[in-house]
């Protein structure tokens, strides 16, 4: 089931949560919304789940060419998994999953046997089976964000929706959380959209990620595409770390920090140079590559790679991020100093007032 | 924090309590003005029921006009409780799954009835229903009488014990939140089952404790009650007016011995409270 | 995010159930509090002056103002160590007497009120060895005030006892490890704590003894100028039919009990105040 949603503006008193929003979302997809406190990714999600409703007169949300606006909340056919769950306390783990079904109107509802089989089979996809009988506080956060998504694919929806669905878990719970999720995707394929604030998670599970600021959505395209092509300075500066230099470019090339790369710019004008500290490389001794004089701040040896912070001859702090053996190979020291060689740069050209 | 040189008396006893001396000193006092104050009146009630022997107090209780009191007591608490509970639970259910223009002020009305003497709670009724009230000239022009009568006496009742059930409602509901109904919205359930099978259960004991001290209040009020009655034995009397006229005629035994049953009636109250307050954690 | 209007709107219900408590709210209380005030608009100015200001009715302010803050007083203290002994320490019968705490809320006034006359009456079970020290309890203004203590004692109590168990251990070894003794530490750091809760405490307890009618009634004796309390009055006054007498010192007790209110709310208000400040 596709989502479409054109034009969809949300206002609270006076803040402005959603700004003309539009997006699609093909069928069987996983999507991200990705972006930090504030940026209306919840907003938009519990749109399109009924929860909220956009202003008068904004827009529209279609469910494979279906108009569901006008449908309440109960009626479109979503599954909902809240950040905390929101698991009803007092019934068990069956009722709890059960519930979707059991509130159908009496024509639609089906019978006990039939309950309890499609439960049964719903908690054993979920790796849930044996715990029928718990109740929510006797689970763990991870088993009660198994049960919360177990309950909402009862009622087979159309279209999944989770909002941070691991945002309350621990890191390690996290992790495996996340490429199980990916897998019962792969595995149920129903369109599913689902917020978070933390990058690295959009990025290894969905197929399409939508990287949304104050309200606007800035970037939508593939992991690998919004990573490397970063197409504003937020979507780049968002996602992983980054060095940011301010320089001048001209036809050709871009100077920043003492020095002057190649680089394909159309445009000329004052501009913000971002690196990324994996795409930096580290000399003890100038070996003709364009680079820029530093001093060795800090270095972090202590995790998959090491971190190196840097003093720049022109005076801004940079992060380097290099594999053991170079670091090994280099001996750098505190106080050392090194020539920076910028291997790829990502120019964004401030937009001159029109 | 640095050791000391040697252990010391102070250094061996804990840093945050007191010397033993003070704790059982509090502990007396406490005891002391306990007992004086609230064991030693709840004792009285029934050795003064039994000065005179069982038999006299069977007698205090089974006396007709004392039936009567009792009966207008439960008929009253029969009507008061459960039109408290539906407003209570009405209240809550707006009060605190909504935000609304006026919703303070309409928390503060619903906390009146303690701020107001029970003597001006009847007192109000009987300048709306009393012969000389608003409606008075009405009510008697068609024979109904409000005050001095049955009905009176239930809406007294009615005013002073509306706020139990709201105010026991009205935190934890909103402590609650909101997330499971609309979780239960998303999958489908109509009002009335989120509020069945999803609100109402979450707030049970609280309910419970509500209806039990709504209960408790109507069975036992007595200013409100005194004014708007009329005090005419045997058909306008509740309990504890009952005990005041007892009590006036100096049949002391026969008023604590209805007072013994209002007694009993609280200290079920109490251990009905106490159970709660320990099933609900 | 500030959100104006209807929040959770999704719910449904909204309109049955405000309209339910709003129609019931008026029936039982707005309607019967606005014949109040109608009937105080119906008094001329001298009318509503003489009664509120004759001997009689001033003595009893006297008496139920005075008896109310001295009863206030005492269950401040002795409702302070209550609540600490129940809080920090054991003792065996320690859960019952916590249960008991609120009898007077759930003991009918009527009842509490003759147990205590029979009490404190000079041969009653402590009336008859304050008598002979020449302390007349039954039928005297001290009387009225013990009546008072008994039922403002829940009040002073449960809302020490939070505030109390809400206090943060560490903040006490801090207070040790500094070097104070277990007196600074209670002076400095744990009284000025639960303060508010105190205050807020006794001006509950403060606030319902000056409305309370049944349990003084039968200890007071009722004689006027004496040990007449403000609500008798009225209902003095009712029971002769003279409903405007009556309203107009409803009216009095009203204003007190509003005033009073406002200080409540105003005292909860500042000590969330001052525990924000705190955090």
């Amino acid at each position: 089931m596709s989502i479409e949603l054109t034009d969809i503006t949300k206002t609270f008193g006076s803040f402005v949560a959603l700004r003309n929003v539009s997006l699609t979302v093909p069928d069987g997809e996983l999507v991200a919304l990705l972006g930090p406190s504030g940026s209306g990714k919840t907003t938009l999600l519990r749109i399109i789940a009924g929860l909220e409703q956009p202003d008068p007169g904004s827009g529209s949300i279609r469910f494979h060419d279906e108009d569901v606006a006008g449908h309440r909340v109960g009626h479109r056919r979503v599954g909902f998994v809240f950040q905390h769950y929101a698991l009803f306390r007092h019934m068990s783990v069956f009722e709890n999953v059960a519930f979707g079904l059991r509130v159908r109107p009496r024509a639609a509802r089906p019978s006990e046997h039939e309950i309890r089989t499609k439960v049964g089979s719903l908690l054993r996809l979920v790796q849930l089976d044996g715990l029928s009988d718990r109740q929510p506080h006797h689970l763990s956060g991870g088993q009660r964000q198994r049960v919360a998504l177990a309950r909402a694919l009862a009622i087979e929806p159309r279209v999944l929706l989770l909002d941070e669905p691991f945002g309350a878990l621990d890191a390690k719970v996290r992790q495996e959380l996340r490429r199980w999720l990916r897998r019962l995707h792969d595995e149920l394929n129903v369109s599913s959209v689902f917020v978070t604030h933390d990058q690295d998670e959009a990025l290894e599970v969905a197929d399409r990620v939508v990287v949304m600021n104050q309200g606007g959505v800035e970037q939508v395209g593939c992991p690998d595409e919004v990573f490397h092509r970063p197409r504003t300075e937020f979507v780049m500066s968002f996602l992983g770390n980054v060095n940011r230099f301010r320089g001048r470019a001209e036809v050709g090339r871009v100077s920043f920090a003492n020095v002057a790369v190649e680089h394909d710019s159309a445009l000329a004008g004052d501009a913000s140079v971002f690196v990324r500290p994996q795409d930096v490389e580290i000399e003890t001794t100038p070996n003709g590559a364009p680079g820029f004089k530093a001093t060795v701040l800090r270095v972090h040896s202590a995790g998959p790679s090491v971190q190196v912070e840097l003093l720049a001859e022109s005076g801004e702090t940079l992060l380097a991020e290099l594999s053991h053996e170079r670091c090994g190979a280099l001996d750098l020291r505190r106080g050392g100093s090194v020539v920076v060689v910028p291997r790829r740069v990502k120019v964004f050209v401030d937009r001159r007032e029109a | 924090m640095a050791a000391p040189t040697g252990p010391t008396p102070a250094a061996t006893r804990s840093a945050v309590t007191e010397p033993a001396w003070i704790k059982w000193l509090l502990i007396a006092v406490s005891i002391g003005f306990l007992g004086a104050f609230l064991f030693v009146p709840l004792v009285s009630v029934f050795t003064e029921a039994l000065r005179k022997g069982f038999g006299a107090y069977l007698d205090g209780v089974r006396d007709p006009s004392a039936l009567a009191a009792i009966t207008l007591t439960l008929v009253t608490a029969a009507i008061a409780v459960p039109l408290n509970l539906v407003f209570g639970v009405a209240a809550a259910w707006a009060i605190a799954k909504f935000r609304f223009p006026g919703r303070s002020v309409l928390v503060s009305l619903i906390d009146l009835p303690f701020a107001v003497s029970p003597v001006i709670s009847g007192l109000v009724f009987v300048l709306l229903f009393g012969l000389q009230g608003w409606l008075g000239p009405w009510l008697s022009r068609h024979d109904i009488s409000v005050v001095f009568a049955v009905p009176g006496i239930v809406l007294a009742t009615l005013f002073v014990t509306f706020p139990f059930v709201a105010r026991e409602l009205i935190p934890l509901m909103q402590e609650q939140g909101t997330e499971e109904e609309q979780a239960a919205l998303v999958l489908g359930a109509g009002g009335w089952q989120t509020f069945w099978r999803v609100t109402l259960p979450n707030v049970k004991w609280a309910l419970l404790y509500g209806v039990i001290l709504c209960n408790a209040r109507a069975m036992g009020e007595f200013g409100a009650v005194s004014v708007v009655s009329g005090h005419i034995r045997g058909q306008t009397n509740t309990m504890p007016l009952h005990v005041e006229i007892l009590y006036n005629e100096y049949n002391f035994v026969a008023a604590f011995a209805v007072a013994s049953l209002l007694t009993l009636l609280a200290l079920v109250t109490l251990g009905l409270k106490s159970l709660i307050e320990a099933r609900s954690l | 995010m500030r959100m104006t209007g209807k929040q959770y709107s999704v719910l449904p219900g909204f309109g049955l159930t405000l309209g339910c408590a709003l129609l019931y709210l008026s029936l039982i209380v707005l309607v019967p509090l606005s014949a109040l005030f109608f009937k105080t608009a119906t008094l001329t100015w001298t009318q509503f002056w003489s009664t509120v200001s004759s001997e009689r009715v001033l003595a009893s302010y006297q008496l139920t103002f005075g008896a109310s803050l001295a009863a206030a007083a005492v269950n401040v203290v002795f409702g302070f160590v209550v609540a600490w002994t129940l809080v920090r320490y054991d003792f065996p019968g320690k859960r019952l007497i916590d249960a008991l705490v609120d009898l007077p809320f759930a003991l009918p006034t009527a009842v509490s009120g003759i147990a205590l006359t029979a009490i404190y009456s000079a041969n009653g079970w402590i009336g008859q060895y304050l008598e002979p020290l020449g302390i007349k309890t039954a039928f005297s203004p001290l009387g009225v005030a013990i009546a008072l203590t008994f039922i403002g004692l829940p009040f002073v109590v449960r809302t020490v006892q939070p505030a109390l168990a809400d206090l943060e251990l560490e903040a006490e070894e801090a207070a040790a490890s500094l070097g104070a003794t277990r007196g600074q530490t209670f002076r400095r750091v744990i009284v000025p704590s639960i303060l508010p809760a105190l205050v807020t405490g006794g001006s509950l307890a403060f606030a319902r003894a000056l409305g309370e009618y049944g349990s003084v009634v039968f200890i007071s004796g009722n004689m006027p100028m004496k040990t007449e309390i403000t609500s008798l009055l009225i209902m003095t006054k009712l029971e002769q039919y003279d409903y405007a007498g009556a309203t107009a010192i409803a009216i009095v007790m009203l204003l007190a009990s509003f005033v009073l209110l406002l200080l409540i709310n105003g005292l909860q208000w500042w000590s969330g105040q001052r525990a924000r400040e705190v955090v």
